[in-house]
């Protein structure tokens, strides 16, 4: 769906969503998972610290995370950079901001002398975890020798995201691919989209006989729509 | 493919110590993950070394990315250290310049795990009729493809330089690939008993890019070492997914320990792997 939407040929994938966090790239007939989260996914460990500092739900606490970090930039608060591999971690981050962000209630001031504003935590965060991001995508392009990126799902949406992954793609003399929020978040066309070329293969099911789940893995499903 | 083979030095700037006058020009090897890697010479013109060079991130807040590269190139140099020490197969360190983002390595002289592996499978080798028969230690795989024996070989010998990097280091890799190994070739030209099909897949595996490592005597980090070897291994060698239990089978025999953490590797399997994906 992303490639066809975007003109990707072959990238290296980061699904980032309040579920899920991976890094997928496609190879013999499968998605492949070449990292992800080993706890919470990103997209929860923002929507759960948007809850600690009490922002707004409205559109989404992403967004408003977002929009607040453009208003910080003047500290980057020390949180845990936790990357093993293609893999991350951010329960000890989101615990971390969460400590900061208590810190703050009672007045604490960050390392310039300053009282430590929301905005400032919510600039950190997103450095330091959309810096993960990238660093374990840049890790599986190197890996698999692919210079394209396609970001998906609902954080995919996030500006400082799409601008960061785009320096390191540039670096690397590849370019990445973003879809906007139509796509970016609208499951239904994606299994659609999916479902449309799997019965092209000739994968076809009667409709008495569908059946729904929500548990597919990435890797489980078999490819046959690709070289 | 991670590895761009180019003669040229121009098309990225080096770091300055490869600016000044050399008998040896820099080579660029590879823009791996991390940053570059050079071939030079320490010294004297007739010692190859690999310089690796971790420039700047621009993507990354300046802070963060000072940070980073000076702890993971120091740490990376004390472990590397502490694994020449012990006796694990790494290259040694000759110099290290924390600031300027590069350290100087032993050069090893040898093709990465990754390219071994692709090449045997790229050229499946035909049973043997002579050479591979002969061989009585290889007895416990009989029913097996008798083809395959170099590629099990393989497999054990990485088992076992990972079982002894946890155990004796007491160090875990955090970075573990076929890309992060090599096969430093044999002295006297090849092992001859084990026939032309096994060339691409011989040689000591030496472990590198230790940028990840950390000192952990830990079952849980041990297991999520390996989690992140298996993997990287299946992803990258989907058909040879089968022959990847021995490496686990070699690792289990090279220390005590070493059951409790394939125990562990259940676990963190389960909290990865087989975690159920919701939204
Ligand atoms: N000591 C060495 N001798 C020869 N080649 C090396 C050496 N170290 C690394 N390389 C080559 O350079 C590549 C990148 O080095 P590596 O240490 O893995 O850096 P990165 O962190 O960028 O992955 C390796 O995959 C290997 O092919
Ligand atoms: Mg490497």
């Amino acid at each position: 769906m992303g490639r066809a939407i975007t003109g990707a040929s072959h990238p290296v994938v980061l699904y980032v969503s309040g579920g899920n966090t991976q890094v997928i790239a496609y190879a013999e007939q499968r998605y492949r998972i070449f990292g992800e989260a080993l706890d919470i996914a990103v997209g929860n460990c923002l929507d759960r610290f948007a809850r600690t500092i009490e922002i707004s739900n409205d559109p989404a606490p992403g967004y408003n995370i977002e929009q607040l970090a453009k208003r910080g930039g003047r500290v980057l608060l020390d949180l845990p950079y936790a990357v093993k591999g293609m893999d991350c971690s951010f329960s000890g981050i989101l615990t971390r901001a969460d400590e900061l962000a208590a810190h703050m209630k009672n007045g604490g001031k960050g390392p310039d002398g300053e009282p430590i504003t929301p905005a400032d935590l919510c600039f950190s965060l997103q450095e330091t975890v959309f810096a993960m991001l990238v660093e374990i995508t840049e890790r599986a392009m190197a890996h698999v020798g692919s210079s394209q990126v396609l970001i998906v799902g609902g954080v995919g949406c996030n500006e400082r995201l799409q601008e960061m992954m785009g320096a390191m793609a540039a670096d690397r003399g590849g370019s990445v691919y973003a879809t906007d929020e139509r796509f970016c978040i609208d499951n239904g066309i994606m299994i659609a989209h999916a479902g449309l070329l799997a019965y092209e293969t000739g994968f076809h099911t009667p409709i008495q006989e569908s059946t729904c789940t929500q548990r597919f893995r990435t890797d489980e499903v078999l490819v046959k729509w690709r070289k | 493919m991670t590895t761009t083979n180019t003669t040229t030095t121009t098309q990225f700037p080096p770091p300055k110590v490869l600016t000044y006058p050399s008998s040896t020009p820099p080579i660029l090897i590879t823009q791996g993950a991390e940053g570059r890697l050079y071939k030079t010479t320490y010294l004297s013109p007739s010692i190859p070394c690999a310089l690796k060079y971790r420039p700047p991130k621009p993507y990354r807040h300046p802070i963060l990315d000072a940070r980073l590269t000076k702890a993971r190139l120091s740490a990376e140099a004390k472990v590397l250290e502490r694994c020449w020490r012990e006796g694990i197969p790494v290259p040694a360190v000759y110099a290290v310049d924390t600031s300027a983002g590069w350290m100087a390595i032993e050069w090893i002289d040898g093709p990465p795990v990754r390219a071994g592996i692709n090449e045997w499978l790229g050229d499946p080798p035909e049973v043997e009729q002579d050479g591979g028969h002969q061989q009585d230690k290889k007895k416990e795989n009989a029913d097996e493809d008798e083809g395959e024996a170099p590629m099990v070989d393989l497999m054990r010998r990485i088992g076992l330089a990972v079982g002894r990097l946890h155990n004796l280091a007491g160090v875990v890799h955090g970075d573990l690939t076929t890309s992060n190994m090599m096969l430093r070739p044999p002295l006297d030209g090849g092992d001859a008993a084990q026939g032309k099909a096994g060339k691409a897949l011989e040689g000591e595996v030496v472990l590198i890019d230790f940028g990840l490592a950390t000192q952990s005597q830990s079952d849980e980090d041990r297991a999520v070492d390996l989690y992140v070897l298996e993997r990287a291994f299946l992803s990258t060698h989907p058909r040879a997914e089968r022959l990847f239990g021995e490496v686990l089978e070699a690792y289990r025999g090279s220390f005590k320990k070493a059951a409790s953490v394939l125990v562990k590797l259940e676990d963190v399997r389960m909290r990865g792997r087989k975690k159920s994906m919701i939204g």
